[in-house]
């Protein structure tokens, strides 16, 4: 809804727009600040905003401390692993609601979007024990197949609002010139459905990445992902601040760049295609 | 056009999708409900066979239940006014015409992708601690005692972290609803005379009333789940203790599994009644 104003009330707009959002990003910015500074610098009083020594040397003791590679790689492992499964699941299954519908169609769509909304700690006990039983607890496989499970109908419907924007016409067409199912799949939806998969792809690496409830309960130290390591630093000892913002930073400075790639794909994502 | 062939090729396709889904969710809500109506303390003499509803009935009547659902009313309430109120009023400030636009919705959307730990760690450690945070600089500047956050106010501090994580995703649904407004229709009222609070309640907010209650359900059920930002903050103590805390210290601390399979099933229940108004919503944009 666009329209024309002054320029009096553009800057004004400008300037309340860029103060809130400022405020709203501080405390991103003030983590990542910090994790330049010295412990000392840290908590002075009163606060050093940019004129301090700037050091690298928290992201090298946290390194060395903690061995960041090992859950970077859980991380990355986890998120990357149960996307790319869980889109493997997907695609047939969204392809086939998309361009085959049947009168159960709407029925399943919206049973799936159903098990999302389980309350992951009402089943904690029932998974904790059948992961002792599988031998899966604390491991990278489980890990993957739980986030692979509870995003699983968020890929599905995100596929099927993007296969229901493909024409139907050009998919007749190429019956008609007598592709079979397989070379229709892979010659005519794929090349269209290309960009759907990829915002599918990034928007859940970004939730599964982030995922703080069955990471925390379901890893002790072999399998932990970034959310968990983090977590260890609750119960710190001595002066920790710039340490702490610096494995913060190093958490969640790759999936803010991602993450500002899907703006558009999350309200698509998220909304389950009820607001566009 | 579809063919018999092309049906069960569907069907067959559908298939690994629901029967992966029909297990996640059939195998442990089961065995939840089973544990429900059973004695089981895993290290206190493990099964000790059926209680009937005895889990139920002492889950809602100990002393922590009420004020776990207390607890989650507030924070879940508190969340959404906030996060809502903030997000039409920053949705329709975004959508005026400005400099740097596209900045100001990256700086604005950034929280939503901070994990969960992390932004519970950076708040309750570089903001509100009440010796060395940088809230604590600000009250001493103007010469008041620092809070200690997470034990006097706690609450209101769990309230105001987790409105920071979520009004980004208010705020942009909002966004993608009000560029959706008809500006004709504005201009016209504006014409007939109607002053900027009219055009805002007879125009702008039933045109926001459908993207409100999405962003309302799909919050509130995400967050009647939360989990790590008190796991990390408090750890349930200071009266933070939700529901889902509540069930969780049931199950995995004090391990009385018949008891918190029993919570578990209060709160399978409690979500779904939300989720039913959810899915109408979008069962409805399905058929259109």
């Amino acid at each position: 809804m666009a329209r024309k104003i002054t320029n009096n009330r553009k800057i004004i707009n400008t300037a309340a727009a860029w103060g809130i959002g400022l405020l709203i990003f501080f405390p991103i910015l003030w983590t990542i600040l910090t994790s330049f500074k010295t412990e000392a610098t840290a908590i002075a009083d009163p606060p050093v905003f940019l004129f301090f020594d700037w050091t690298m040397e928290n992201y090298s003791v946290v390194q060395e401390r903690s061995n960041y590679g090992r859950f970077l790689w859980n991380s990355i492992f986890i998120a990357g692993g149960s996307t790319i499964l869980g889109i493997i699941v997907a695609i047939p299954a969204a392809w086939s609601m998309a361009f085959v519908p049947s009168k159960r169609t709407k029925d399943i769509l919206l049973w799936m979007l159903s098990t999302k909304m389980l309350p992951a700690v009402g089943v904690l006990y029932p998974i904790y024990l059948l992961f002792i039983k599988f031998g899966l607890l604390d491991s990278v496989l489980g890990l993957t197949i739980v986030l692979m499970l509870i995003n699983l109908p968020i890929i599905v419907w995100m596929l099927y609002t993007y296969f229901r924007e493909i024409p139907g016409e050009i998919l007749e067409a190429s019956r008609m010139d007598g592709a079979s199912l397989k070379s229709e799949i892979l010659y005519v939806l794929t090349p269209m459905a290309v960009p759907g998969i990829a915002s599918t792809l990034l928007l859940n690496f970004i939730l599964a990445w982030n995922e703080a409830f069955w990471t925390l309960n379901l890893t002790a130290a072999k399998a932990a992902p970034l959310t968990a390591f983090i977590a260890s630093y609750s119960s710190p000892e001595g002066l920790f601040y710039a340490k702490l913002s610096a494995a913060s930073t190093m958490a969640i400075a790759p999936i803010l760049v991602l993450g500002w790639f899907s703006q558009k794909q999350l309200v698509r994502g998220l909304t389950f295609g009820a607001v566009k | 056009m579809a063919t018999q062939n092309s049906r069960s090729a569907a069907r067959l396709m559908l298939a690994p999708a629901v029967i992966l889904l029909l297990g996640w969710m059939l195998v442990p809500l089961t065995m939840t409900l089973w544990f429900s109506f059973r004695k089981y303390l895993p290290l206190r003499g493990g099964d000790q066979g059926w209680v009937g509803l005895d889990n139920y009935v002492r889950f809602v009547s100990s002393s922590s239940f009420w004020p776990s659902v207390q607890t989650t009313l507030i924070i879940v309430g508190g969340v959404l006014v906030i996060t809502v109120v903030f997000g039409v009023l920053l949705a329709l400030l975004l959508d005026q015409p400005m400099w740097g636009q596209g900045i100001v919705r990256i700086l604005v959307i950034a929280p939503f992708f901070v994990m969960p730990t992390v932004s519970a760690l950076v708040w309750k450690n570089i903001f509100m601690d009440p010796v060395n945070g940088l809230f604590a600089h600000l009250w001493k500047f103007f010469g008041a005692t620092p809070i200690e956050w997470l034990s006097q106010a706690s609450i209101q501090s769990i309230v105001m972290i987790v409105s920071w994580q979520w009004l980004p995703f208010a705020t942009l649904i909002l966004l993608t609803a009000v560029q959706s407004l008809d500006g004709d229709q504005l201009e016209a009222s504006e014409m007939d005379g109607a002053k900027p609070l009219q055009r805002f309640g007879y125009i702008i907010l039933p045109h926001l009333a459908r993207a409100i209650t999405i962003v309302v359900l799909i919050q509130t059920i995400f967050l009647l789940s939360i989990f790590a930002e008190i796991f990390v903050t408090t750890g349930g103590a200071f009266g933070t203790k939700t529901l889902t805390y509540l069930i969780f210290q049931r199950v995995l601390e004090s391990q009385n599994i018949g008891l918190g399979s029993a919570g578990g099933i209060y709160a399978v229940i409690l979500a779904n009644i939300v989720a039913i108004f959810l899915m109408r919503i979008v069962g409805k944009n399905l058929d259109a």
